[in-house]
């Protein structure tokens, strides 16, 4: 039924609230990408089957929830029973029938299924008892793992759209803006832009056509918390969305979602309809006389469509080429029209600043950078997922208390955050708080929220190479400082990875970057070299051991490195031999084991096999060496 | 207009009817069209740029630029291994070479029997299990080299070459 007035928005919420209270019991089974593809789909249809057999839903009040990511990937599928609150993890369907009969039954926790903290070796039933769960603040994220996205009534109990109603009965347009102002809310996308003052140049732009539009184009690799808020909460992002259309005076929205994402359409196409049913988005919004609708737009699987312009182009069925911005795009964007784009979190932040007032979401943060920001911890760290957290946060606090640190205890050697046009921070800028300046100023910046941890195993020169790649990949073309630039620099780290690095291969990277920095068009030209940059700012000497030693401090570069295995470390246990790809390692079981140079391609797949640490790298050209009768280290 | 119909016995004409005639909807009508052939061949583009008014060599230097769209007939199963951050120094670099070994194609390519294109994707999103490996519809993660064989067999579809 059309919701049509306050009266009846209220009495829609308690009906919501009413019904969700007669679940007395609710089974969450976490349906996120990563549990999925560890099979919760199957759990969660084994609950469903197995509380319909037992007719639990009327005899007890069970019911099961499929919902969004809960954020703990590492150890899906997860499944969270509600009231009480218990996490079980890596659950089986197996496991279903034994969750019903002891858990729900008769309360007993089953201990084998319950996170272990490693550090104190104790089981943990409580979720919110986790580091992982506890430090964390959720404001874009505050429903997803809560609600079912597929269903509107759900997140009505959960208080969505309740950001909107405040707006539409007891705000005008500048009202809105004013509260965004007070909020401090900055674009989450990456680039910091304040959210108010770009809807007060587009409310103040003229023309009758506007535009409201979602970047949902999350390109950068090592980020999926927009993936996971689209999937796990559209309401949250379609609310945002109407909220910015009425501040702005827009009757026409995109949600650009990326091409990769397909689950994210499904869920958001249905969001959609569900609101317009309801009158939340198309004519007469909540009977308050304003329309607004939303269309979605697919992405072709273009990186460089992150970007503003190219995203645009991109919904007007063109290639995605960024143009100059000599006009704003809230003056001239999609369609030549006045235009406001947000990222996905921005717009997820919107519903609960208008819902709990500016001054709420000021006082969490620091200075300048106010609130929360989402991001996707990932990497070399023992507790990947996505966590939510106040700006201002150290970097030591999201690597070590919330992600448990560094994987297999590693040394911890660089944290990469901005993706391809952010950069690398070592071990010395751990204790810098995480906010839009303090990341700049460092070399690198926010992005849209990837942070990738790297132990000593990973070579900087290798991922400053990779992130080259990617964007030489990814150039759009259309200017040359970046088309040609990245080519240029590519090649030089292609030879300092084969072992051809030169001096003065680092003042050629360095004169390109600059090169690169002042004369590209847009930002991804401009911002392309910070992975470069970063590296070579803090990671000089692994630069020059490729170059003057022919060697890969890390043991990555395979050209540069050989491996072998130490006799007297060497119980025999064959792991290595089944790790190898190539066919390079002989030697029976229990008896020593040995590397055939020939043969190896350097992989180091034996290396991380070796429950005895009974394999070493050493530089090739030791090899070479020792083959013409020198001291090589192939001893 | 002549009546192509698409793999799945669509003929053109409904998926164009689907869409507004304009320039705005070519990327829309592309992406209906790959989901269709499974690809975007030479023809068909040319009768979508009739439809929507676009010159040919517009929706050519569309269908070029993005990643989505493929000229060429694809593989009846698509690989795609994730060659995202966390999957690069996770490993994924092995998981290519691994099905390099096994199937003799690189990435881009497809085998000679149609049988399984390997493609490679900047991040699928789902880096907690880095490395990503996605044959078909199943998502694998946590993939180490060894594990490839088992990925490709489980689908089902090497049985049949």
């Amino acid at each position: 039924m059309r919701i049509d007035s306050k009266a009846q928005f209220d009495s829609a919420v308690r009906n919501a609230k009413k019904a969700a209270a007669g679940r007395k019991l609710d089974i969450l089974v976490c349906c996120g990408t990563g549990c999925l593809a560890n099979g919760s789909a199957k759990v969660a249809e084994a609950f469903a089957k197995e509380v319909e057999a037992r007719g639990l839903a009327a005899s007890v009040g069970l019911f099961t929830k499929k919902t969004g990511c809960h954020g703990f990937c590492e150890r899906g599928p997860l499944v969270v029973l509600k009231p009480s609150g218990v996490l079980y993890t890596k659950v089986k369907p197996e496991h279903v029938p034994e969750i019903l009969d002891k858990t729900v039954a008769k309360g007993e926790i089953i201990t084998k299924l319950l996170y272990k903290n490693p550090a104190t070796k104790k089981p943990v039933e409580q979720y919110t008892e986790i580091p992982f769960y506890k430090n964390q603040t959720r404001v874009a994220m505050r429903n997803i793992g809560q609600v079912d996205p597929t269903d509107l009534e759900d997140s009505l109990a959960h208080g969505a759209y309740a950001g909107l109603a405040r707006a539409l009965f007891h705000k005008t347009p500048e009202e809105v803006i004013a509260e965004v102002e007070v909020s401090g809310l900055r674009g989450r996308g990456g680039a910091g832009f304040l959210t108010a003052r770009k809807w007060r140049a587009a409310r103040k732009a003229s023309g009758e056509r506007k535009f409201v539009l979602c970047n949902g184009d999350e390109g950068d690799p090592g980020a999926f918390k927009d993936r996971s808020i689209m999937e796990g909460d559209p309401h949250a992002v379609l609310e945002g969305l109407i909220i910015g259309a009425y501040a702005v005076g827009a009757h026409e929205g995109f949600i650009y979602v990326r091409d990769e994402y397909p689950l994210a359409v499904v869920h958001l196409a249905l969001a959609m309809e569900q609101a317009r049913q309801r009158g939340l988005l198309g004519k007469n919004i909540l009977g308050t006389g304003f329309d607004f609708d939303v269309k979605i737009s697919r992405g072709g699987g273009a990186f460089v469509c992150g970007e503003s312009s190219a995203l645009m182009r991109s919904i007007e069925g063109k290639t995605g080429e960024p143009r100059q911005k000599y006009t704003h795009a809230t003056d001239r964007g999609l369609f030549e029209c006045p235009t406001v784009l947000n990222n996905v979190e921005t717009w997820a932040d919107v519903g609960a600043v208008l819902e709990h007032g500016g001054p709420w979401f000021a006082a969490m943060g620091t200075e300048k950078s106010k609130g929360t920001k989402a991001f996707s911890l990932v990497g070399k760290v023992k507790n990947t997922g996505l966590i939510e957290l106040p700006m201002g946060t150290t970097l030591r606090h999201i690597i070590y208390d919330i992600g448990g640190g560094i994987l297999d205890d590693r040394p911890f050697k660089a944290v990469q955050t901005g993706g391809p046009s952010g950069g690398c921070l070592p071990e010395s800028h751990l204790d810098s708080p995480v906010d839009y300046e303090k990341l700049t100023e460092a070399g690198s910046m926010m992005g849209s929220g990837g942070m990738i941890v790297m132990d000593d195993r990973t070579c900087m020169v290798d991922v400053a190479r990779y992130f080259l790649s990617f964007l030489v990949e990814e150039s759009c073309g259309k200017c040359t400082p970046c088309r040609e630039g990245l080519k240029q620099l590519l090649v030089i780290y292609d030879g300092l990875v084969a072992g051809r690095g030169k001096p003065g291969d680092v003042e050629r990277i360095e004169r390109l970057a600059a090169g690169m920095q002042l004369g590209s068009l847009c930002e991804l030209g401009k911002s392309a070299p910070n992975p470069v940059l970063s590296t070579l700012r803090y990671f000089r000497e692994e630069y020059q051991a490729h170059i003057e030693q022919r060697a890969c401090p890390a043991g990555i570069c395979r050209d540069l490195t050989a491996y072998e295995i130490i006799p007297e470390d060497c119980n025999g246990c064959h792991a290595c031999f089944r790790a190898c790809p190539a066919d390079a390692i002989t030697g029976e079981s229990k008896k020593v084991h040995t590397i055939h140079q020939g043969k190896c391609i350097s992989c180091g797949a034996c290396y991380t096999a070796c429950p005895t640490d009974a394999i070493r790298f050493f530089p090739k050209v030791a090899l070479a060496a020792a083959a013409s009768g020198g001291q090589g280290g192939a001893s | 207009m002549n009546s192509i119909s698409c793999a799945d016995g669509q003929p053109m004409e409904a998926i164009l009817e689907r869409h507004p005639r304009e320039e705005a909807s070519l990327i829309q009508v592309l992406q209906d069209v790959h989901r269709a052939y499974s690809y975007l061949p030479c023809d068909v583009l040319v009768q979508v740029a009739k439809a929507l008014d676009v010159p040919v060599a517009k929706v050519f230097s569309v269908a070029t630029f993005y990643k989505a769209f493929s000229l060429d007939p694809q593989g009846k199963t698509i690989i795609k291994v994730c060659t995202g951050t966390a999957c690069h120094i996770r490993g994924s670099g092995q998981v290519i070479e691994e099905i390099t070994r096994q199937l003799g194609i690189g990435p881009g390519e497809t085998t000679s029997d149609m049988g399984f294109t390997l493609k490679t994707v900047n991040c699928v999103g789902a880096c907690a299990m880095a490395p990503v490996l996605i044959v078909g519809e199943q998502v694998h993660g946590g993939v180490k080299p060894a594990k490839v064989a088992k990925a490709l067999n489980q689908e089902g579809h090497r049985d049949a070459h």
